[in-house]
């Protein structure tokens, strides 16, 4: 994503980044960025918690607005769980399966939970 | 603390050839001119969303989909298989803020959201994802919007 922003931003658009992978996103360099440490995938909040998505939101334009330097990245304030943090050793370790990885070329590759995503 | 994720990638696909992160040390920079509240939004996204009627992605797919903003949550469909994605199944706003989008510019905290989202996969060849952003560039000139707000997956 942090080629696609620089790309658009050099076309003329503001852009910022939400970034749930530090190394990464230091490393492409998109103009803007916010950094929040939850787990892939949840960049603008949890599931079904609308509050905390609007909060990190709203964080998120205020950054959009405050940046002033090309490349600059805030971290936001965000804890994912403040009694475990268990998830960080093993988020995309070696044994951490996300669903459908090496999978979407079977053809038995099932339509998942709701419908809603297919690979 | 932050997962270094460059190296857990190497390691997950040590059987593959090395992908090669792009390193920048600097960035382009375009001001942003007026505050948020006063900026018609976009929200750009490689998560592989479409909308019911929308043709679907194929894997390194270099065509991106123009999500209108009314789309209903229930005719929103994702296609990716690179990251656990029960969440978004469930609740896409975790990753793909269009509700919220919605209801900020409702408050009045955004200007007014751009009528379509985009949505795209990462593809394996940074030259590629490159040209398709150059498009999606001039979708965003078209849409007349000023700011953009991108959220990778």
């Amino acid at each position: 994503m942090g080629l696609t922003a620089r790309e658009i931003e050099k076309a003329g658009i503001p852009t910022l980044c939400m970034s749930s992978a530090w190394d990464i996103t230091f490393s492409v360099r998109p103009p803007r960025a916010a950094f929040i440490n939850f787990p892939l995938n949840h960049q603008t909040g949890k599931v079904n918690d609308p509050e905390l998505q609007r909060r990190i939101l709203h964080d998120a334009f205020q950054a959009f607005e405050r940046l002033w330097a090309a490349g600059q990245m805030i971290s936001l304030p965000y804890v994912w769980d403040p009694n475990d943090s268990t998830w960080e050793a093993t988020d995309f370790g070696p044994d951490f399966e996300p669903f459908g990885v090496g999978k979407s070329a079977q053809d038995d590759f099932a339509e998942r939970t709701l419908g809603r995503s297919k690979a | 603390m932050p997962i270094a994720y460059i190296p857990r990638t190497r390691e997950r696909y040590r059987d593959y050839p090395a992908y090669r992160w792009v390193v920048n040390h600097d960035a382009p920079w375009t001001p942003l001119t007026k505050p948020i509240r006063q900026c018609r939004v976009a929200l750009i996204s490689s998560g592989g969303f479409y909308a019911k009627g929308q043709p679907s992605f194929v894997d390194n797919d270099p065509s991106y989909r123009l999500v209108p903003m009314q789309t209903r949550r229930e005719d929103l469909l994702i296609y990716h298989h690179g990251y656990r994605d029960n969440d978004a199944d469930h609740d896409p706003n975790c990753v793909f803020p269009m509700e919220r989008l919605l209801e900020m510019a409702a408050a009045g905290e955004i200007g007014s959201p751009a009528e379509a989202a985009v949505s795209f996969l990462m593809s394996y060849s940074p030259n590629r994802d490159i040209e398709r952003a150059g498009r999606i560039a001039q979708e965003l000139r078209r849409m007349q919007v000023d700011a953009a707000l991108c959220v990778p997956v």
